[in-house]
């Protein structure tokens, strides 16, 4: 006989009551910090917000060149990361040999997506900076981002194309399609969206580091806006720690409003990473 | 089009096969001789080998890691292990139907035109003939004629594998190989399909591995039987069925084993 005793059914409960107040308060703390955030920023953000220099005075400074910054640096990493990373996820899950090789590969892999971002900084500074002399341009900040979302962008590639059936591979290699017919003409196609969202996620952490960018000469000021891959420039996160470093109070209003802009950024482009998913989930159904 | 019924003309051969997977020998010294236009069945409990050796016909094989084969393999009088043969080659002149049904997350029509677009064929009007040819031979033309855009995911599990075949049939092999094509499907689709087979045997060579005996015995010319990687016994279907030589054929048709 099974019985069910009132002590596992409390036990249940309060299971499932940890599991609510765990959910809660995760939720309730980004409510409250985009509220207050929102509360105090939002009338700052005009036309003229975003399309002014950095300014001595809290009123006429805008967020133009760092916003420029962000996006070029979105831009550059995403053509430098897109091919290397889908490469190496292509490699290492099509074509990699099973053997200490891939699996030393493999581990530092891992490994590498949990390295404290600003090491990257400094490896970006001594190869991009100093000895490839890229200097304190876009191309260095967008090459070291590249190295840290590398690893998510290979991960997410490699979970992509795991998911596409091997009897889909069987089936076009038994019509006579080589391997390279195979990839570009099924597995690719079936696992695009995958890679793309792990892109894009990945994207929108490079979007909101400051430590590496810092240390590879991202500057605080820059009166400009940059036109090249090899201008100086700045970026939002760092533009609004500026801001909310200075004693004005003026100042904060600013860095609120420059936060729910680059807030803005990442939730559009993780958006369009949800609408990928679901488009090509719909589309291939295995 | 159809090819003369020789019957007698060798269109498979396998001396002394020998297959490995890493250190585990799946296949023993296994040597046979397959006719055109003739339906071979393979057949043997789970785990047999009848699977791996149909895969060596046509070097599905060559990418599991670990394995590694001996012997030769003849398929119309040329060797398919030599460095010189292209596999790919290979695998459109041996074409190959899987288990279950697979289909590309593609139209009907891109399915069955797959094998022809990657030969770098760009003729159109050639590729909706073969498609259109390729459906009419599985008997799935006028199912689907006026929905050749719809996925082929969308269609039934007899439909796809049909569809499957077809994609087989479109790059014009000389021999299929069908790995329990029937497995997976009902009663209906199960019978429309060895209704196809024994049409196909007209034009082609096939060889086919079935757990269903009785599926051996309906649609079979000759049978082998496999029993821990070796090939036990190979004959005329009705003497494996009706008076075998070894006493595991016997064992296993009249279901003491296996």
């Amino acid at each position: 006989m099974i019985k069910f005793s009132n002590k596992n059914r409390f036990k249940d409960k309060l299971f499932e009551v940890w599991g609510i107040i765990s959910t809660l308060i995760g939720i309730v703390l980004l409510v409250v910090f985009i509220g207050d955030i929102f509360v105090e920023g939002v009338t700052r953000i005009d036309g003229k917000f975003l399309k002014s220099l950095p300014s001595m005075f809290a009123e006429k400074a805008g967020v133009y060149p760092a916003l420029m910054g962000s996006l070029w640096i979105l831009f550059l990493t995403a053509i430098i990361a897109f091919p290397i990373g889908v490469g190496a996820g292509i490699y290492l899950e099509e074509y990699g040999k099973k053997n200490w090789l891939s699996s030393l590969l493999e581990i530092n892999i891992s490994n590498l997506a949990g390295v404290p971002s600003v090491i990257y900084g400094l490896l970006g500074l001594e190869i991009f900076v100093r000895i490839l002399g890229f200097g304190k341009s876009l191309l260095s900040g967008a090459m070291t981002l590249s190295l840290l979302v590398l690893p998510i962008v290979i991960v997410a590639t490699r979970e992509a194309i795991k998911a596409v059936p091997p009897s889909i591979r069987q089936a076009a290699y038994g019509l006579g399609a080589t391997k390279l017919q195979t990839i570009m003409t099924q597995v690719l196609p079936s696992s695009m969206g995958g890679i793309l969202t792990g892109v894009i996620l990945a994207l929108s952490r490079a979007i909101g580091e400051t430590a590496p960018v810092i240390v590879v000469g991202a500057a605080a000021y820059v009166g400009f806006a940059p036109e090249n891959p090899m201008d100086e420039y700045s970026v939002m996160p760092i533009q609004i720690f500026d801001w909310i470093s200075r004693p004005q109070e003026a100042f904060k209003v600013n860095a609120a409003a420059g936060i729910i802009v680059l807030l803005f950024i990442t939730i559009v482009m993780n958006g369009i990473a949800v609408y990928f998913r679901n488009k090509w989930q719909k589309k291939v159904k295995w | 089009m159809v090819k003369k019924m020789e019957g007698n003309k060798i269109m498979l051969e396998a001396n002394n096969i020998d297959v490995f997977y890493g250190d585990f020998q799946a296949i023993q010294g296994v040597s046979m001789k397959m006719k055109e236009n003739s339906v071979t069945a393979f057949i043997g409990p789970s785990g047999c080998g009848k699977s791996t050796f149909l895969r060596v016909l046509n070097r599905m094989n060559d990418y599991v890691d670990g394995f590694s084969l001996k012997g030769e393999i003849l398929i119309d009088g040329k060797k398919i292990y030599e460095k010189s043969v292209k596999v790919e080659e290979l695998r459109k002149q041996v074409g190959m139907v899987f288990q279950k049904p697979n289909p590309f997350p593609k139209s009907i029509f891109d399915n069955v035109a797959y094998g022809l677009r990657i030969q770098g064929i760009k003729d159109k009007e050639l590729i909706k003939e073969r498609v259109e040819t390729s459906l009419k031979q599985v008997a799935l033309w006028d199912e689907v004629k006026d929905e050749l855009k719809k996925s082929a995911l969308a269609l039934s599990g007899g439909q796809q594998q049909r569809v499957c075949i077809a994609r087989t049939l479109a790059v014009e092999p000389s021999v299929i190989l069908m790995d329990e094509p029937t497995s997976a499907l009902d009663p209906i689709s199960t019978s429309k399909i060895e209704k196809l087979i024994f049409e196909l045997k007209k034009q082609y060579t096939i060889v086919i591995v079935t757990h269903n005996m009785q599926q051996a015995a309906r649609i079979s010319d000759e049978t082998a039987f496999f029993y821990m990687g070796k090939l036990i016994e190979f004959d005329k279907t009705d003497k494996i069925f009706t008076n075998p030589s070894e006493e595991k054929t016997e064992n296993y048709i009249t279901g003491r084993f296996g």
